[in-house]
């Protein structure tokens, strides 16, 4: 019982660290990144003892810039509802974590340990709720602002994410109807397969054109540039305009906590989660027949791996994507929403489920 | 339909730039880190405090004052470059030379870079081309006003 908790407690603590941090990395990632495709070199002055490492101690300076700046409150704002709405964003987008498979089982001192914080049965719903009520840090945000720019900021976000959480909504119907369960675990396992014995059985060959409508919809449910709507940080004036220091910054990790929790579902439900392809659990068995024996820890380190690299290149498509298209106006956004995403999630359901019932 | 399609391919158009430019750069970079001399950098950045641009030959920086022979500045004190001076920032204060070929030399000649726009207007006005804007200096910032006053008569 005791060593249960203690589990948990190690799976929920090393989860955190490792979305806080490749957050945090993000954050460099993003600057070198687009640097890098504007013919720049960016971020690379931060350093320790003259020790630079392109620039990789950017994070914790810009950390410690946000920590010693004040924490300030507006004299009109609401103080409760002030504090808690950064608070409300950052928690409802880290929990969504802890329903990700990070890998499959591991032995440990004679117990079968899933790399998984708990295996809910209806995680997917889990997941898709604790987005939702991520709208709620956007609106109490704007509501204790006490400013009318950043009500409307607030409400052009709220206005946003309900549009785009239909069509994500919708565009997981398809995938749960092909691999019957809502637990993400489940779901990876059922990838685990092989598609005329030689693809593996992956989301995104089955439900290619869900893939589309889900990642569409997420982008949009991030928040960042294309669909950068309730923020627009270069002109118009978003929901944490009267927010600075720590609580803005936590509003600015939450963005790259959402690209996470965005990569990661896009890994688990379409790309396979752990799976690495033709990697059963005694190594790997290829479609031509040929086969390479890989011990147990091995598959078990190549499937963490496997799960982490995919997640680092949605978070590299993310980040190109957000440096390469400008915004979207308002009516573009609604009318990708409710005109475009919205139909090609119903008609995703409808094919998968002329394909299941014609096989 | 025919729309959508153009859409959806001046998307992938786009993305297939910055990702040129992305994987490119990033080839430069990675060679460059390992020692492989390549004759395109992976970024057109020049990194400034430490590596410098060339001045132009005619870039109009820091002003001096052009020393005679003798070492004192070559200034006549004619009050040219104050007259002509757009923003007022010269201050020349004329004294007596006891030479009687140059009769006036500068007591004092101040410019006060604060007000200096750089127009190199006194450089123009000069008769004896005792003013010239050429030392190639431009980092002129400075913590308080009174650094900003640059005394040219002193050597």
């Amino acid at each position: 019982m005791v060593a249960d908790v203690l589990i948990i407690l190690v799976k929920v603590v090393l989860t955190l660290m490792w979305t806080l941090l490749l957050a945090l990395f993000l954050t460099w990632v993003e600057r070198k990144q687009s640097a890098v495709m504007q013919d720049r070199i960016g971020a690379n002055r931060a350093s320790v003892f003259g020790l630079r490492l392109f620039g990789l101690f950017q994070p914790f300076a810009d950390a410690i810039k946000m920590l010693f700046k004040e924490d300030f409150t507006p004299s009109f704002a609401q103080r409760t509802l002030h504090w808690l709405a950064p608070m409300f964003s950052f928690f409802f987008v880290a929990v969504t974590m802890v329903a990700v498979p990070f890998g499959d089982t591991v032995r440990l001192f004679g117990r079968r340990i899933p790399l998984q914080v708990v295996d809910l049965n209806a995680a997917l719903l889990f997941v898709l709720a604790m987005l939702s009520l991520g709208i709620y840090g956007i609106l109490i945000s704007g509501w204790a602002s006490s400013n009318r720019f950043a009500l409307i900021g607030s409400l052009r976000g709220a206005a946003q994410l309900i549009s785009t959480e239909v069509a994500l909504g919708l565009s997981l119907v398809g995938l749960v109807m092909v691999f019957p369960s809502l637990s993400l675990a489940r779901i990876v396992e059922f990838q685990g397969g092989l598609l005329f014995g030689v693809l593996p059985k992956w989301g995104i060959f089955l439900q290619p054109l869900g893939f589309v409508v889900f990642y569409l919809a997420g982008m949009a449910e991030t928040k960042r540039v294309p669909f950068d709507m309730p923020e627009g940080e270069s002109e118009i004036i978003g929901f944490y305009t009267e927010y600075g220091g720590l609580k803005f910054g936590l509003f600015m990790f939450t963005d790259f906590l959402e690209v996470i929790v965005l990569s990661a579902l896009a890994t688990t439900l379409f790309f396979g989660g752990w799976q690495v392809p033709w990697l059963g659990d005694g190594g790997f068995v290829f479609p031509w027949g040929a086969g390479i024996k890989v011990a147990p820890w091995g598959v078990t380190v190549l499937r963490v791996l496997s799960f982490n690299s995919k997640v680092l290149f949605f978070c590299w498509l993310q980040i190109l994507t957000r440096w390469t298209y400008p915004r979207f106006r308002y009516d573009q956004v609604m009318d990708l929403g409710w005109k475009v995403l919205v139909p090609l999630g119903v008609v995703n359901i409808l094919a998968t489920g002329l394909v299941l019932a014609a096989r | 339909m025919v729309n959508a399609w153009k859409v959806v391919r001046e998307i992938a158009r786009g993305a297939a730039i910055t990702s040129r430019h992305f994987f490119v750069n990033m080839t430069f970079h990675t060679l460059r880190l390992f020692g492989v001399k390549t004759k395109r950098r992976g970024a057109v950045t020049i990194q400034y405090p430490e590596v410098r641009k060339e001045l132009s030959p005619r870039h109009r920086s820091l002003h001096r004052l052009r020393p005679r022979e003798d070492g004192r500045p070559s200034c006549v004190a004619c009050m040219l470059c104050v007259t002509v001076c757009p923003s007022e920032c010269i201050s020349v204060e004329a004294a007596e030379d006891p030479d009687p070929e140059i009769q006036k030399v500068p007591a004092r000649f101040v410019i006060d870079l604060s007000r200096c726009c750089f127009c190199g207007f006194c450089v123009e006005a000069c008769p004896v081309d005792a003013i010239r804007m050429d030392t190639g200096e431009i980092r002129l910032a400075a913590t308080e006003r009174s650094a900003l006053e640059l005394p040219l008569d002193k050597p």
